[in-house]
């Protein structure tokens, strides 16, 4: 195994788990501490990508161009990424994020669609940036079909294509056959995202590790959507005992989630039963939150609601189905 | 004279043109369908037409220029041949009807601005998802004013061809100006949702709106169905899937009462599936808005006469 490039996500991911309520000052404080700490790569954005500022997905507080700005003024080293996903995102807000100084895109789509990106990998490659294609909800489909969806982003221009548990749904031997398709298939580099659902948030890492993965990512305290991501410090001491440091400061990684992120927290994520059942069910991550929010109001189990919108085959951004099984299921149960 | 028709054309061979076909012979009303034009002289529509006895041609706009008698083209193939086309309709004084995103008329929405443009020479049907949720938006700002509307249309990924795949951010914005100035909302937002689920997954959206101030649930809940009732006299399978629902959500202007609107759209599954309510609910549009044209034309026809 090699040193893989390690990006965070705690500015992106996490702001699923803080409801989209990340301030400059939470930036300027967690980029300088990854920043200071030898992270290479730093996402910031709504958890939803650019422009998932909505009622959909949860209004940002604070601009996400405003966040941008300030992690970029606040990196001495680190590079600032940013997520886009096409159908929410578009080129506009592309551009007004280069412009607030983004230097790396990452360009999600739903495992299946990657052919809708390639506008946005186009643009992106114009404006010279580095670009990353992440392959969401990579659990649905089979390593072979994946690695056909990735040589096409391969093929308008990205960088890096990521296999994405964006469910935490996979098992370590699927994160390692998924990676190890991609890596069979593209010239360029392949990563991982993981999910915590199911508990495997680092035991999918280290399998797509030893699958050939070239680049993983991480949130300080696992802050991110559902049970949250595998935690950026415990990577760096997990690489660091494997003897494939990338270069990661792992005592100030601690601190940083110790001191910078954790006090902040409107709660750990953890593999809870609402948030195994993500796992359990397939579904997206970030219906975590509204499940609970819907199932609350409606008096609904979010858990029957979970497994239902996962045998629906749902994917990545349809929280409006969750309103819409949880009144069926009040109306069954009525009835 | 009471049987009268206007003659029409369909430019565009492929799906979304034979689906047409098919609405129109389907239910002709005050049309007459004279000829279905594509440019690839093997297309399945082109042979379709002419088993059904409608006159076809591969010669594209050309052959549309060749008969005066035309009066209505709807215009099915790609933003950039309408460009070219909308100025040859034009110069020949046909009424475009244009399914593409062009946009170079005024959009158009049936039950809420078709009557204003019936003197428009080209008219734009905006999106699947604008003619599918603009109405309902319309539904809730005539009632109270719309600070915000937002809506995510949810399509299956096997409705969505190679138009729409390379042009997502069309759709997006396109659809959120027209729920602005046709839905009536301050600020519009749209999302774009493709889902690759087996079997195909019907058309979905979902609509919210955020009133500018306290509004009567009642109200806007009976001028959202009565809305829903209009859609359905030209789309058989609009549909709401739940009755609007009204919570309070935190929003930039503070804790405001919301309005979300579930709803689904099946298709007539004349040529296209059933599923594929996207590609309906345009060709339904299309056919009501030439429809509309056509019996305009006809009623200034006997006022001459």
């Amino acid at each position: 195994m090699k040193a893989p490039r390690l990006t965070d996500t705690t500015l992106r991911d996490g702001s699923h788990a803080m409801r989209h309520t990340f301030t400059r000052q939470h930036v300027r404080d967690i980029v300088t501490a990854l920043d200071r700490a030898g992270v290479p790569v730093i996402e910031v954005t709504h958890g939803d990508g650019l422009a998932g500022s909505s009622l959909q997905y949860g209004f940002s507080l604070t601009p996400e161009l405003d966040l941008i700005a300030e992690a970029r003024a606040a990196a001495e080293r680190a590079r600032i990424a940013a997520l886009l996903l096409p159908g929410i995102g578009t080129r506009r807000e592309l551009k007004a994020a280069v412009e607030r100084g983004v230097q790396v895109l990452r360009i999600a789509t739903q495992c299946t669609e990657a052919d809708i990106s390639e506008e946005h990998f186009k643009m992106a490659k114009d404006m010279g940036l580095e670009t990353v294609g992440f392959l969401m909800m990579s659990h649905m489909r089979p390593p072979e079909f994946l690695a056909e969806q990735a040589a096409l982003m391969e093929s308008y221009g990205a960088d890096c294509v990521y296999v994405v548990d964006s469910a935490g749904a996979m098992l370590p031997h699927d994160a390692a056959a998924r990676v190890r398709a991609l890596k069979a298939a593209l010239r360029v580099q392949v990563g991982f995202h993981a999910h915590n659902n199911l508990g495997l948030g680092i035991g999918n890492t280290l399998a797509a590790l030893e699958a050939g993965a070239d680049q993983i990512d991480g949130c300080l305290r696992g802050l991110g959507a559902g049970a949250g991501n595998a935690a950026t410090e415990l990577l760096a001491a997990v690489l660091d005992r494997l003897g494939i440091n990338p270069g990661l400061d792992v005592l100030a990684l601690m601190d940083a989630a110790e001191y910078v992120v954790a006090p902040i927290m409107p709660f750990q994520p953890f593999p809870d039963r609402d948030a195994i059942t993500i796992g359990y069910a397939g579904v997206y991550s970030t219906f975590l939150l509204h499940a609970k929010r819907v199932g609350e109001q409606l008096g609904v189990d979010p858990r029957a609601i979970l497994i239902e919108l996962g045998r629906r085959q749902t994917v990545a951004g349809q929280e409006d189905w969750i309103l819409d099984v949880a009144l069926e299921l009040v109306r069954k149960r009525g009835g | 004279m009471g049987d009268e028709t206007i003659k029409v054309a369909i430019l565009g061979s492929g799906n979304i043109g034979t689906d047409l076909m098919y609405k129109i012979l389907d239910c002709p009303g005050s049309m007459e369908l004279a000829l279905l034009a594509g440019i690839d002289p093997h297309s399945e529509g082109l042979a379709r037409a002419r088993a059904l006895g409608v006159a076809a041609s591969a010669q594209g706009i050309d052959a549309v220029l060749e008969h005066p008698e035309i009066q209505i083209v709807f215009d099915a193939t790609s933003a950039r041949a309408h460009v070219r086309h909308a100025k040859l309709l034009r110069e020949t004084g046909r009424i475009a009807i244009d399914l593409t995103p062009a946009a170079r008329g005024p959009y158009v929405v049936p039950p809420v601005n078709l009557r204003q443009h019936l003197d428009a020479l080209n008219v734009n049907l905006i999106t699947c998802g604008g003619q599918a949720t603009i109405p309902l938006v319309y539904a809730v700002s005539r009632v109270t004013p719309v600070r915000y509307a937002e809506i995510v249309s949810t399509i299956a990924s096997r409705s969505a061809g190679p138009g729409t795949r390379q042009n997502i951010d069309e759709f997006t914005f396109t659809t959120a100006h027209g729920l602005e100035v046709i839905g009536g909302a301050q600020q519009g937002k749209a999302i774009i949702i493709l889902n690759p689920a087996e079997p195909p997954i019907l058309m979905r959206n979902t609509v919210y709106a955020i009133p500018e101030s306290d509004f009567d649930p009642a109200q806007v809940r009976e001028s959202i169905e009565s809305m829903v009732a209009e859609v359905q006299q030209y789309v058989p399978g609009y549909r709401l899937k739940n009755p609007p629902v009204f919570d309070m959500r935190d929003t930039p202007w503070g804790r405001k009462p919301v309005v979300t609107v579930l709803l689904e759209v099946e298709g007539a599954g004349h040529f296209l599936p059933p599923y594929a309510g996207n590609l309906d609910i345009m060709t339904a549009s299309a056919r009501r808005v030439g429809e509309v044209f056509a019996q305009h034309l006809l009623s200034r026809r006997e006022v001459l006469v």
